[in-house]
C-alpha cells in the first residue's frame, strides 16, 4: 500500500507509523513500544504517585537495576550510603507495584539496561524505545528509534505510553572500507565524534551506513549507536539486515513462530529507500581510522594513539583554546606528549558501550599470557549477568584473573560511579566507557576513552599503548 | 501539577564560556539519588563552585559578586549535553535561574528545561559570542527576556528574536504542564493503540 510513496528513510518509516497525532505547533505525539526503566526512576514514579496515576501499559515496560548496584557482590547491604542503596530497592518496589516485568539484582539476567534489552530480544527493529537514560540510543543498532528522556517524560510515558516530540532532522554518516586489525567499532565512533564534534549532530537522528557499518557484528553496532549522544544526536540507528535478524532469532523475548515470520517480513521493509534524502550527510573512510584515545574532557577531544597531545596554541578560536587549556590542566597533560607515553593507574573494561561478550573476548585476547603492569588496578565488569556467564563458560574470567584483573558482577560501576565504584583524585583511567567528562569517574579522576583491546593493552603495559604494536610483539 | 507562570525577566546574565558544558558539571552524579524535595540549587555546579573542603572557588563565575544574583545563563555551544538527568535543570531552577541563552543545547536538556519553568533560548552563535564579550567586559550587565514577544534584549540594546514551539510557550506563560494536557487525550491514544496492535506490533 505504500509502494507509491516518496522514498523514505528508516527514521521516517518508524516515525510515521508511531505518530498518534500532530499538535498545531508541529509536535507529534509518538506511541512508545518499549519503555526501559532504570534505577534512577524513583522521581518519575513519585511524580506519578502525586497525581494518583498508575502506569497505563505495564506490559510495554521493563526494568532492571544497573546504576546503583554493587559489583563486588550481589548484596545491596554492602553499599554504604542508604540513599543509594534505596534506589535499586525503590525500582524493584515500583516495578512490582505497577506490574512491570523486572530482573532483580539476584536474577542471573540482570545487567545494564542497554546490554540486557538487545540481549533478551526486548529491543525490536522498527519500534520506538525510550528510557530515562541518554544512552538509550544504543538500541538503535537493531533498527529502532531509541532515545533518552528526562524524569518528567518518564512519568508521561508511564502515564500515557506516549511522548510529544519535535521532529528531529536526519543525518546519514557513511563509513566505508575495511577496518584494520586492532581497530574496532569503538574506534569508528570515536573517529566520527572527533570529526563532527560533540555538538555535531544536535537535533538530528543519525543513520549509520556504509560497508564498514554493515560489516560490524551486532555488538559492534551497539557500541557505535551507544555513543550517538556523545555527538549530540537525538538517536543513532542502523538498518536491520541479516546480522540483526540472526542476532535476534531465538532470544527470550523475540517474537517466535508465526509472529517471528511476520515481524521479519516487516523488518525487511525498514531500511531507508535507495533515494531517500537526509538533511545532512557525512562520510568517513575506514582506512583512515586508527585505534583512538581521548586526551581531554569531551569525547570530541580524541586522537589516534599514534598521535600527540594537541597544543591549544594551535586552536583557531579563542574559546576552543581556552577549553583545551582547561581540559589539559584537568587531565595533567602537556602539549606535544606522545599519547602512547602516558602512564595510567587504573583500567576499567565494561559499561553499556563495551561490556558485551565480544568486547570481553577481544580484551582477553590481548591479556592472555600477559600480566597487568605493577601498580595498575584493572577491572572487568561485564555488562550483564548473561555476558558474565557466557564469558565464564569460555574461560575468559580465568584469563583476566590470571593476569591480575578483578572479575566483577554486572552493573554500570565505574562508568558513572553512582554505586560508589570511583577512582581517587588524580588517578588516570584507561576506560572503555563513553564519557570522559570532568569528575565522571570520581572527583579529579582523569578518564581516557578507548576500545576494550586498547584498555587491555594499557593494563598490561601500564600506559596508553597501541594495541597493534603490542600484538605484533613490538612491546614488552 | 502547576508551575509558576513565566514572567518577563530582567536580570543579570552569568557568562559561561566553556562549550559543551555537560550535565555532569551542572549537577554531579553523586546527588542523583536525592529526592526532588531537596534544594538542588545547593548542588548546582558543585565541583566548579566549591573545593573539596566545601570552600568557594573564587575563580568560578557564580562566586563573583555581581553574578551571585544572576537569573540568566549566557552560555557557549551545546550547553547541557550528556546525561538525561533532569536534576541538572532542577539545580539551575532551584538556584534561581529562569533562562539559559546558548547557540545550542543538548536535546534532552532542552526538553527537560521547558518542562520545569527554565526557558532555553537558542540564538545564533555569533550573537551569543558577542553578548558573552559584552557581559564579560561589563560584569553585572542585565538582559531582558520577554517570552510573550519571544525577544531577548542584549546589554547593548539590540533585540534578538528567538524560537520556541507555541505549545511550550503557552504552558510556560500559564504555568501549565504537558502531562495534564496529554492525559486529556487518553481516548485518542487508546484508539491509536487498538489500531496499532491490530496491525501487528
Ligand atoms: S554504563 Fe554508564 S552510560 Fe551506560 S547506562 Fe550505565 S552509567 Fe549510563
Amino acid at each position: 500500500m505504500q509502494a507509491q510513496q516518496a522514498p523514505r528513510t528508516l527514521f521516517e518509516k518508524i516515525w510515521s507509523r508511531h505518530s498518534i497525532m500532530q499538535r498545531p505547533d508541529g509536535q507529534v505525539l509518538l506511541y512508545i513500544d518499549q519503555h526501559l526503566v532504570q534505577d534512577g526512576s524513583a522521581p518519575a514514579f513519585e511524580m506519578l504517585r502525586q497525581r494518583g496515576i498508575t502506569p497505563r501499559v505495564p506490559s510495554r515496560a521493563f526494568a532492571t537495576p544497573d546504576h546503583y548496584v554493587p559489583t563486588d557482590s550481589r548484596d545491596l547491604a554492602t553499599m554504604a550510603d542508604p540513599e543509594k542503596r534505596q534506589m535499586a530497592t525503590a525500582l524493584m518496589q515500583d516495578a512490582a507495584r505497577a506490574g512491570i516485568r523486572s530482573f532483580d539484582l539476584d536474577d542471573p539476567r540482570q545487567g545494564i539496561l542497554h546490554v540486557v534489552g538487545p540481549e533478551q530480544g526486548l529491543s525490536w527493529p522498527g519500534t520506538v524505545i525510550v528510557c530515562g537514560d541518554s544512552h538509550t540510543s544504543t538500541h538503535g543498532a537493531v533498527g529502532a528509534l531509541a532515545f533518552g528522556i528526562g524524569a518528567t517524560e518518564v512519568c508521561q510515558v508511564l502515564a500515557t505510553q506516549s511522548l510529544w516530540q519535535r521532529r528531529p532532522k536526519t543525518m546519514r554518516i557513511a563509513v566505508d572500507g575495511r577496518l584494520a586489525a586492532g581497530v574496532c567499532a569503538k574506534d569508528v565512533i570515536l573517529a566520527i565524534i572527533g570529526k563532527i564534534g560533540a555538538a555535531g549532530a544536535v537535533g538530528h537522528v543519525i543513520e549509520y551506513a556504509g560497508s564498514t557499518i554493515a560489516s560490524l557484528s551486532m555488538e559492534g553496532r551497539l557500541t557505535v549507536c551507544n555513543m550517538s549522544i556523545e555527538a549530540g544526536a537525538r538517536a543513532g540507528m542502523i538498518a536491520p539486515d541479516d546480522t540483526t535478524i540472526s542476532y535476534l532469532a531465538g532470544r527470550p523475548f523475540s517474537p517466535a513462530g508465526k509472529a517471528w515470520e511476520e515481524q521479519v517480513g516487516r523488518w525487511r521493509a525498514l531500511p531507508s529507500d535507495p533515494d531517500a534524502r537526509f538533511d545532512r550527510e557525512a562520510n568517513l573512510s575506514a582506512h583512515e581510522i586508527e585505534p583512538m584515545v581521548t586526551w581531554g574532557t569531551s569525547p570530541e577531544d580524541v586522537v589516534a594513539v599514534t598521535g600527540r597531545v594537541p597544543d591549544p596554541a594551535a586552536a583557531g578560536q579563542p574559546q576552543r583554546r581556552e577549553a583545551m587549556q582547561r581540559a589539559l590542566a584537568y587531565m595533567g597533560l602537556t602539549p606535544g606528549t606522545c599519547m602512547a607515553e602516558v602512564p595510567i593507574d587504573r583500567v576499567f573494561i565494561g559499561s553499556c558501550t563495551n561490556g558485551r561478550i565480544e568486547d570481553l573476548r577481544s580484551a582477553a585476547a590481548v591479556v592472555r599470557d600477559r600480566k597487568v603492569a605493577s601498580g595498575v588496578a584493572a577491572w572487568v565488569v561485564p555488562g550483564s549477568g548473561v555476558v558474565k556467564a557466557q564469558a565464564e563458560a569460555e574461560g575468559l574470567h580465568h584469563i583476566f584473573r590470571a593476569a591480575g584483573f578483578e572479575w566483577r558482577y554486572a552493573g554500570c560501576s565505574m562508568c558513572l560511579g553512582t554505586n560508589g565504584d570511583i577512582g581517587a583524585p588524580g588517578q588516570r583511567i584507561a576506560s572503555t566507557t563513553n564519557r570522559n567528562f570532568v569528575g565522571r569517574q570520581g572527583a579529579g579522576v582523569r578518564t581516557h576513552l578507548m576500545s576494550p583491546m586498547m584498555a587491555a593493552a594499557a593494563a598490561v603495559t601500564g600506559r596508553l599503548s597501541d594495541v597493534r604494536q603490542l600484538m605484533a610483539g613490538g612491546m614488552a | 501539577m502547576s508551575l509558576k507562570p513565566f514572567e518577563r525577566l530582567d536580570a543579570i546574565a552569568v557568562p559561561i564560556t566553556q562549550p559543551n558544558l555537560d550535565t555532569d558539571q551542572i549537577l554531579p552524579a553523586r546527588y542523583l539519588q536525592k529526592p526532588r524535595a531537596n534544594n538542588f540549587g545547593e548542588y548546582l555546579f558543585r565541583d566548579l563552585r566549591f573545593g573539596k573542603d566545601g570552600s568557594e572557588q573564587a575563580g568560578f563565575v557564580l562566586n563573583q559578586t555581581p553574578y551571585r544574583d544572576g537569573r540568566i545563563i549566557l552560555a557557549a555551544r551545546n550547553f547541557g549535553c550528556g546525561s538525561s538527568r533532569e536534576h541538572a535543570v532542577w539545580a539551575l531552577h532551584d538556584y534561581g535561574f529562569r533562562a539559559v541563552i546558548a547557540p545550542s543545547f543538548g536535546d534532552i536538556f532542552y526538553a527537560n528545561a521547558l518542562k520545569n519553568g527554565l526557558l532555553p533560548i537558542p540564538l545564533p552563535e555569533p550573537s551569543v559570542l558577542a553578548m558573552l564579550d559584552t557581559v564579560q567586559a561589563a560584569p553585572g550587565s542585565r538582559m531582558v527576556v520577554d517570552l510573550e514577544a519571544q525577544t531577548v534584549l542584549a546589554p547593548d540594546g539590540a533585540s534578538h528574536t528567538f524560537d520556541i514551539n507555541a505549545f511550550s510557550k503557552h504552558c510556560l506563560l500559564k504555568g501549565l504542564d504537558e502531562l495534564g494536557y496529554t492525559l486529556g487525550l487518553l481516548d485518542q491514544i487508546a484508539d491509536f493503540e487498538r489500531r496499532f496492535e491490530q496491525a501487528g506490533s
